[in-house]
């Protein structure tokens, strides 16, 4: 058995399309671990939604050899969402591999997970990635780095994940320079848990790394925070295989399986220790606390079981979102969710419907407001229909965050405008070089939930790139805007928006309901409302004709059967009042756009 | 009072025409000229194998009918077997007629015709893709009345883009100096494959509006009842007994043979079709086989629905109660479609009003959805 002074435990921090999971695949090839014949693209992204994005949800990790060392490669998540859970794999770890494209330098989100690496004391081995490409500036960007980090230029080393050039020599360099771990063999057992999948034949698949004691098959588990004991029926360490062992050391890297049914029981960031000797609590273990919420509802009122069925075995795979059962007027009967943040929602969503086989209605994702009321009490809203009346309330404040962003300075004007469309307070900027920019603000979350991630894409050619951390709550002059149907409200459209952009929020729903909505019998008011005060209105005209001019001998068949799908199609409509509203409308209205 | 049910009918499709007019989505041909014979004995011969009955109402339809010489579309009549008053109809373009042609129809049997007029005012016409010129339709008239035809219809058209109210009005006051006993007016339909569909979906050409052709529905019902020519079918208006009994079986679910490729029969309970091309038609006749190209049985489900859809467009409207429907369901449908103001519920039948008319799809989907049996799900209780 390898010592202490023979492992070296490291993340890959890296933005999306840097290179990661490509450089990952050439030192899995490089060490030996995959033979070349079952080699594929993206080994470590398991997940097809991963594949897809290009993005790593799940922490993936795999021992090496190499140059007689062990190495544990920690694959993170990368999105901002999942800051707590790169945490956790940063924790786990003494060194960080900074990978950097250097055609396009270093990201927001990348720059803030290696401060988040230097907080955790990991040593940081930077890299500059796609050096074989014609626009890489390699020099360029490693003064850059050298700028933000303090990383020398002459220590970053160069290569092409592609190509494989420089894999051999930084692998050399993370052995070189990443410190080995410490920690005590005879010491109460502390694991960490740094992420945990569900596997419908074993159930929770955990994995961990020991700090302190030993890890051993058969054991007898204390999880600390989970106040819960299991017993340890499978350690091992992945090769990248599943491979058993009988037991895990300090400063090693592995899995264990405990015979637990749900994620919530083994979250990231819990310590595992012995039910025999136990061992204190790590550090930094936190609650998975949702930041962005919306209603989820069968398009087909009769999934309704269905869709609570898949929430309760998705929840088994990821404890991080939280849902509730919710009654909308409009909707029917659905659940109110909530997500870490905007692209944790559509994964959630998304897999909802693609594993699970679902067709649903998201309602516009909103943010949680605390409420001081009159009568002195507090209240927490995470669903806009469910709002007190203006006058029942004496404060409202909202979560704000501190918002990066890093961009090339010519999109400085334009960004500048978007955060203060935004409501946005500048907290300072620096130039990284000559050529890029980093701006710091203050933003209310909700605006960021909206469509903010979509509008500095478009407005900065897809150049500059955000991070976000919470920045606590701020009181703010906000309304709730009701939508009312044949003056009926619609509580899937209830919003709430600073007060000086309700006006403009009530004008665009009701034009936009007013093109979804078909003609009724009748003439159908739609109205936007603030707290009883009518501030936008439009009208469906009634529908006058619908009939078929001609229904003779040859015509019979087929307008009957085009009589038959109208009639079906009214079926399916979504009853308001007395007004029919098919569910495409629905959908397209709560679709944001600009 | 509508005219007693008749028995059954024959209709035959003419699918050739002089010209294809923007809108059209008929099955006819501008160049098959060649055709035209085998053709036509082909239809004879079709007609001569079925060993018909007597029947009590023939229509040639199209295409363009009257673009056949006398001869060619009297030796269809004449081998279809007819009851001594039967109604025997030819539709006829107005540029393809005269007085002989007509007195040739008229000594074989044909005592009505029907005009396809459209509209009276010509950049409407080109707008429509239509070549006759207006004038034509007052010649054709007065040599249907020379031959001795009096019973015509005139088909026309409204909510053409590009027709004004005015326009239409005038086409109304035209159409009515003709004196029809019977006027069929439609609203321009943009159907998907014509020149029209195709010009409106790649925004070329404006699509027609609901609501003007609302409005000129509304004119051409005051215009027509007011002299004398209530409605008695959602597009068609005639003086008492000038119906066309023909389209009337159409309406009631009455049996009618087709004779002709594209043409539609309806006979003991089946609707069938024939194949579709002029070409096909006449070789399957030649060959000595059946023009069928495919065919439905209704079940009771669908008959009711047919019945109601067909039955409510008639100012017979459908008979109450409806056997085999939830009488509860039905009468809640019922009362909400009179409270809207869309049917007329008196005695034993219901009728649309002037605004169920127009909104007639509504109307039929809605008591169509009341009158389906609500559905039981397999392993419930």
């Amino acid at each position: 058995m390898p010592g202490l002074e023979q492992f070296r435990n490291f993340s890959i921090v890296a933005h999306v399309d840097h290179g990661k999971s490509t450089l990952a695949d050439r030192i899995l090839e490089l060490t030996g671990a995959v033979d070349p014949r079952e080699m594929r693209a993206q080994y470590l992204d398991s997940m097809d939604l991963e594949r897809e994005r290009g993005i790593t949800i799940k922490a993936q990790n795999v021992r090496l050899r190499w140059a007689d060392h062990v190495l544990h490669l920690i694959d993170t998540p990368g999105h901002v969402d999942f800051g707590y859970e790169v945490s956790r794999s940063l924790a786990a770890c003494e060194g960080a591999l900074l990978l950097v494209d250097a055609s396009q330098g270093i990201e927001a989100q990348t720059l803030a997970n290696c401060y988040l690496a230097l907080e955790h004391d990991l040593t940081i081995v930077a890299a500059l990635n796609k050096i074989d490409l014609p626009a890489a500036e390699p020099d360029r960007v490693a003064g850059e780095i050298e700028h933000v980090l303090g990383i020398p230029a002459d220590e970053i080393l160069r290569i092409s994940a592609k190509t494989g050039a420089g894999v051999s020599e930084l692998l050399d360099a993370l052995v070189a320079r990443i410190p080995p771990p410490k920690g005590d063999a005879d010491a109460p057992l502390q694991a960490l848990i740094f992420d945990s999948v569900y596997d419908a034949y074993r159930g929770v698949v955990s994995s961990v790394r020991v700090f302190n004691g030993t890890l051993g098959s058969g054991a007898r588990l204390r999880y600390v925070q989970a106040k819960a004991t299991h017993d340890a029926e499978e350690i091992g360490v992945r090769l990248p295989a599943n491979t058993p062992v009988a037991a895990l050391g300090p400063g090693e890297v592995g899995y264990l399986i405990a015979g637990i049914k749900d994620v919530g029981q083994a979250r990231v960031g819990e310590t595992v220790t012995t039910a025999a000797q136990p061992g204190e609590a790590l550090e930094g273990y936190r609650d998975p606390k949702p930041m962005v919420f919306c209603g989820l509802y069968p398009v087909d009122g009769d999934e309704y079981a269905e869709l609570r069925e898949a929430l309760e075995k998705l929840r088994l795979n990821d404890s991080s979102f939280t849902y509730e059962p919710e009654t909308s007027g409009a909707l029917g009967f659905g659940f109110r969710c909530g997500f870490l943040g905007l692209l944790h929602m559509e994964i959630v969503r998304e897999r909802l419907e693609r594993e699970y086989d679902l067709s649903l209605v998201a309602t516009a994702p909103n943010v949680e407001y605390q409420l001081e009321l009159v009568d002195g009490s507090i209240e927490i809203v995470d669903n806009p229909s469910a709002m007190p009346t203006p006058n029942e309330i004496a404060n409202i404040e909202e979560p704000y965050v501190t918002v990066t962003v890093l961009t090339p300075t010519e999109y400085i004007g334009p960004i500048m405008e978007l955060c203060q469309q935004r409501r946005g307070e500048m907290a300072r900027m620096e130039y990284l070089s000559e050529e890029r920019v980093e701006l710091v603000y203050q933003l209310p979350l909700a605006e960021i939930v909206m469509d903010f991630f979509d509008q500095l894409k478009s407005r900065t050619r897809g150049y500059a790139s955000l991070d976000y951390e919470p920045a606590g709550y701020r009181a703010s002059k906000l309304s709730k805007v009701d939508v009312l149907l044949n003056n009926v409200p619609v509580d899937a459209f209830s919003t709430i928006v600073h007060r000086d952009k309700a006006y403009d929020y009530g004008r665009r729903m009701t034009e936009k309901l007013r093109e979804l909505i078909p003609r009724q019998l009748f003439d159908v008011p739609i109205q936007a409302a603030v707290g009883g005060r009518i501030i936008a209105r439009e009208t469906v005209k009634a529908k006058r004709k619908d009939v078929i001019a001609k229904c003779y001998g040859g015509d019979v068949t087929r307008k009957r059967k085009l009589l038959e799908r109208q009639k079906e199609g009214k079926k399916r409509m979504k009853q308001i009042g007395r007004v029919e509203v098919p569910q495409e409308a629905f959908v397209a209205a709560l679709t944001l756009d600009d | 009072m509508l005219p007693r049910p008749d028995r059954s009918g024959v209709y035959v499709h003419i699918p050739f025409c002089a010209a294809r007019c923007d809108y059209c989505d008929f099955a006819t041909w501008t160049d098959r000229g060649h055709l035209v014979d085998a053709y036509v004995d082909a239809c004879a011969r079709d007609l001569r194998q079925r060993d018909l009955a007597p029947v009590d109402t023939v229509f040639f339809g199209g295409g363009t009918p009257s673009l056949l010489a006398a001869s060619q579309l009297t030796s269809i009549l004449d081998v279809i077997p007819r009851a001594s008053d039967a109604e025997v109809t030819v539709e006829c373009n107005p540029d393809s007629v005269d007085v002989e042609k007509l007195r040739a129809y008229a000594a074989a049997g044909v005592n009505r015709l029907s005009f396809g007029v459209q509209s009276m005012r010509p950049h409407v016409l080109v707008a429509l893709g239509r070549t006759h010129d207006p004038d034509n339709v007052a010649r054709a008239v007065d040599a249907a009345r020379a031959a001795g035809i009096d019973r015509y219809n005139v088909d026309l058209i409204y909510g053409t883009p590009g027709e004004t109210v005015d326009d239409w009005a005038a086409t109304l006051d035209a159409a009515l100096a003709l004196d029809p006993g019977h006027v069929s007016a439609y609203a321009l339909t943009v159907e998907a494959g014509t020149p029209l569909g195709k010009a409106v979906s790649a925004g070329e050409r404006a699509a027609p509006d609901d609501d003007d052709q609302a409005e000129k529905y509304e004119l051409a019902d005051d215009c027509l009842t007011a002299t004398g020519r209530p409605w008695y079918e959602v597009s068609n208006w005639a003086r008492p007994g000038e119906e066309c009994r023909h389209n009337l079986l159409y309406w009631r679910g009455g049996d009618y043979t087709a004779v002709g490729c594209a043409g539609h029969g309806h006979t003991a309970g089946r609707r069938w079709w024939n194949v579709r091309t002029p070409e096909r038609y006449v070789e399957a006749i030649t060959t000595g086989r059946s023009a069928e190209a495919g065919e439905e049985t209704l079940d009771p489900r669908a008959r009711v629905a047919e019945a109601t859809m067909l039955g409510l467009r008639t100012a017979a409207g459908i008979k109450l109660p409806v056997s085999g429907a939830d009488p509860l369901r039905v009468d809640a449908c019922l009362a909400d479609l009179s409270a809207a103001g869309l049917l007329e519920c008196g005695g034993d039948r219901a009728v649309l009003t002037r605004r169920g008319r127009l909104l007639g799809n509504e109307v039929a989907t809605r008591l169509m959805a009341a009158l389906d049996r609500p559905t039981v799900r397999a392993g419930t209780r």
